[in-house]
């Protein structure tokens, strides 16, 4: 007799907690419902349907749209663009922040300022970033063209020429994410145990063979942590290009994120919009996977 | 000392130069006539005409009151579903919850930057364009907020969450009196992380935006320094450092807690 009422008493329990658990999830699966999964899938539902128009109405295509975006030139320049986007701003922040962590944590004159230095553009917006930076690139009086001046070079247009104006977006985005990143390099390198630098000392070894058989090794997990989020932010980060160049001149500065608004918000044509957005979503799940079957496989944090 | 190690503060100094150097020149310029700020004429004279003028062309006190609305309403409902949410996942074990919260994760990756267009539709069909509420709720069930709470409520000791139950607290009445106190410090990381985002995103509230009654500082101040629109650099200068300047001060004086607070939110 008193099992079974225990037995239901636990039953009971176990019911009463799924109910709280679920009205404790319930607004929040809602929201996400409503603005993440939903949409997902509908991105990828509009993608197989054409574009529909006052006198053809939507009809479903099937591929049709990826077809279409395979054949779009102006898409294959997008993806070269985000590509090299992400290969020179991925490295290049990643090699800075730890450089930059290195120094706000070592002795040396004025830290804090240095340190503040760093940090500071990662609480501007982009597009203020982006109006700091146009007066250093407008050519003529801009401050990079002056001081090319001071050597007796000659005026460059950095936004309006094919061959740099991506690079000066991708400064931005260095400039704007390297002393975020920092902050993560710096947190670990404070976990460092000081004894094995005095143990290196004793050893003899050079601060450069210190720094890159332990420092570096241990700092492998951070360094992973921000692999993922600046591969992440080479989608995210365009806002600046909406003031700097708008994806010119003839598109050498186009980033994908910047294709999809356009597509969709300038052309009005939301089934290649979708397409491509179903693209970035895979690229960005591969991301996912990545996370969550190697780094944290590998790395053990709870 | 080798050579390399005694040229470090020059190099690490000089870069903290260059890297504040987009700003120093943003604050010179925002305060003198353009063609003195181009010249670098140091002796030139300071000047408030380029704030006036830049004031006198947009409705900025309305995209300020815009910006804080909408960080407050951002940071009120991510607090609110975040907390329940959070606490679910920490506190009240139940079939499901593991498969629930991996698909909370996935989110993470699910960035609502890339569903601009369908989340469009979404907005549109519920009538959330021109609306503050329409440019926030898609980050309020923000994984990253749930994660972080559900970081903070697990590490809070069982035997409060017991005394507080044998007094006779109901379920969120434990909640409110025991893990909600518990986890302030995480709170106010969440909200500065949170203020600083929502205060500078840009690209959704441009699609949901479509006059200046809702539209927020960084719209506003992109429809401002358009070059198509060609206001000299001064002018733009001011208005920049006017945009960034509530932000900004917050940092420089709250500078540790802001930095804790990204490292608290980055390292889960």
């Amino acid at each position: 007799m008193r099992a079974i009422a225990m037995a239901e008493t636990l039953h009971h329990l176990r019911r009463r907690r799924a109910i709280h658990g679920w009205l404790l999830l319930g607004p929040a699966l809602a929201m996400l419902a409503t603005f993440a999964f939903y949409p997902s899938v509908a991105t990828i539902w509009t993608s197989l349907f054409s574009r529909g128009t006052r006198r053809r109405p939507q009809e479903f295509v099937g591929l049709e749209n990826y077809q279409r975006l395979l054949d779009d030139p102006t898409f294959w320049t997008v993806v070269k663009n985000n590509l090299f986007y992400a290969g020179v701003t991925i490295p290049i922040s990643i090699f800075l922040a730890l450089v930059m962590a290195l120094w706000a944590n070592a002795r040396i004159p004025a830290r804090s300022f240095v340190r503040t230095a760093y940090f500071t553009p990662t609480v501007l917006p982009m597009i203020a970033a982006a109006n700091l930076w146009l007066f250093f690139y407008t050519p003529g009086f801009g401050v990079l063209d002056q001081v090319l001046g001071l050597f007796g070079l000659p005026s460059v247009n950095w936004l309006g020429q094919p061959e740099t104006a991506l690079w000066a977006v991708c400064a931005v985005t260095i400039w704007k994410e390297a002393g975020f990143f920092m902050i993560f390099y710096l947190a670990a390198l404070q976990t460092i145990p000081p004894d094995l630098k005095e143990a290196a000392e004793i050893e003899g070894a050079s601060r450069w063979t210190y720094t890159r058989r332990v420092v570096l090794p241990l700092l492998m997990p951070t360094t992973l942590f921000i692999l993922v989020n600046a591969m992440i932010n080479s989608v995210k980060l365009i806002d600046h290009l909406f003031i700097l160049t708008k994806g010119g001149p003839s598109d050498a500065s186009k980033l994908i994120l910047y294709y999809i608004w356009e597509s969709a918000f300038a052309f009005f044509d939301a089934p290649s919009a979708a397409a491509m957005t179903v693209l970035v979503l895979g690229v960005l799940g591969a991301l996912a996977a990545f996370q969550f079957f190697v780094i944290d496989r590998r790395t053990h944090y709870q | 000392m080798n050579p390399i190690a005694r040229f470090e503060p020059v190099l690490a100094l000089t870069l903290a130069a260059i890297w504040i150097s987009p700003l120093i020149f943003a604050f010179w310029a925002a305060f003198h006539s353009s063609s003195d700020a181009v010249n670098f004429n140091l002796a030139a004279p300071w000047t408030l005409e380029n704030f006036r003028t830049a004031w006198a062309g947009a409705p900025w006190l309305r995209y300020f009151l815009n910006s804080f609305l909408l960080v407050t309403t951002v940071l009120i409902g991510q607090f609110f579903l975040c907390t329940l949410a959070g606490f679910a996942f920490a506190q009240v074990a139940f079939r499901g919850r593991d498969v629930l919260f991996v698909l909370v994760l996935l989110q993470l990756f699910i960035l609502p930057e890339v569903l601009i267009v369908e989340n469009y539709a979404v907005a549109a069909r519920l009538g959330l364009l021109d609306s503050i509420l329409g440019i926030g709720a898609p980050y309020m069930a923000s994984a990253f907020g749930i994660f972080l709470m559900r970081q903070a409520f697990k590490s809070v000791p069982k035997e409060l969450d017991e005394m507080a139950r044998v007094e006779g607290c109901t379920l969120l009445g434990v909640l409110w009196r025991v893990y909600v106190p518990a986890a302030r410090p995480t709170y106010l990381a969440y909200a500065l992380v949170s203020v600083s985002t929502h205060w500078n995103n840009f690209l959704w509230p441009l699609v949901v935006t479509n006059n200046e009654s809702s539209r927020p500082l960084t719209v506003g101040l992109s429809i401002f320094a358009a070059p198509e629109n060609g206001v000299d650099i001064s002018v733009i200068s001011a208005a920049t450092v006017m945009v960034i300047a509530p932000l900004l001060i917050l940092f420089l004086v709250f500078q540790r807690s802001f930095v804790q607070a990204f490292l608290r939110a980055g390292i889960k």
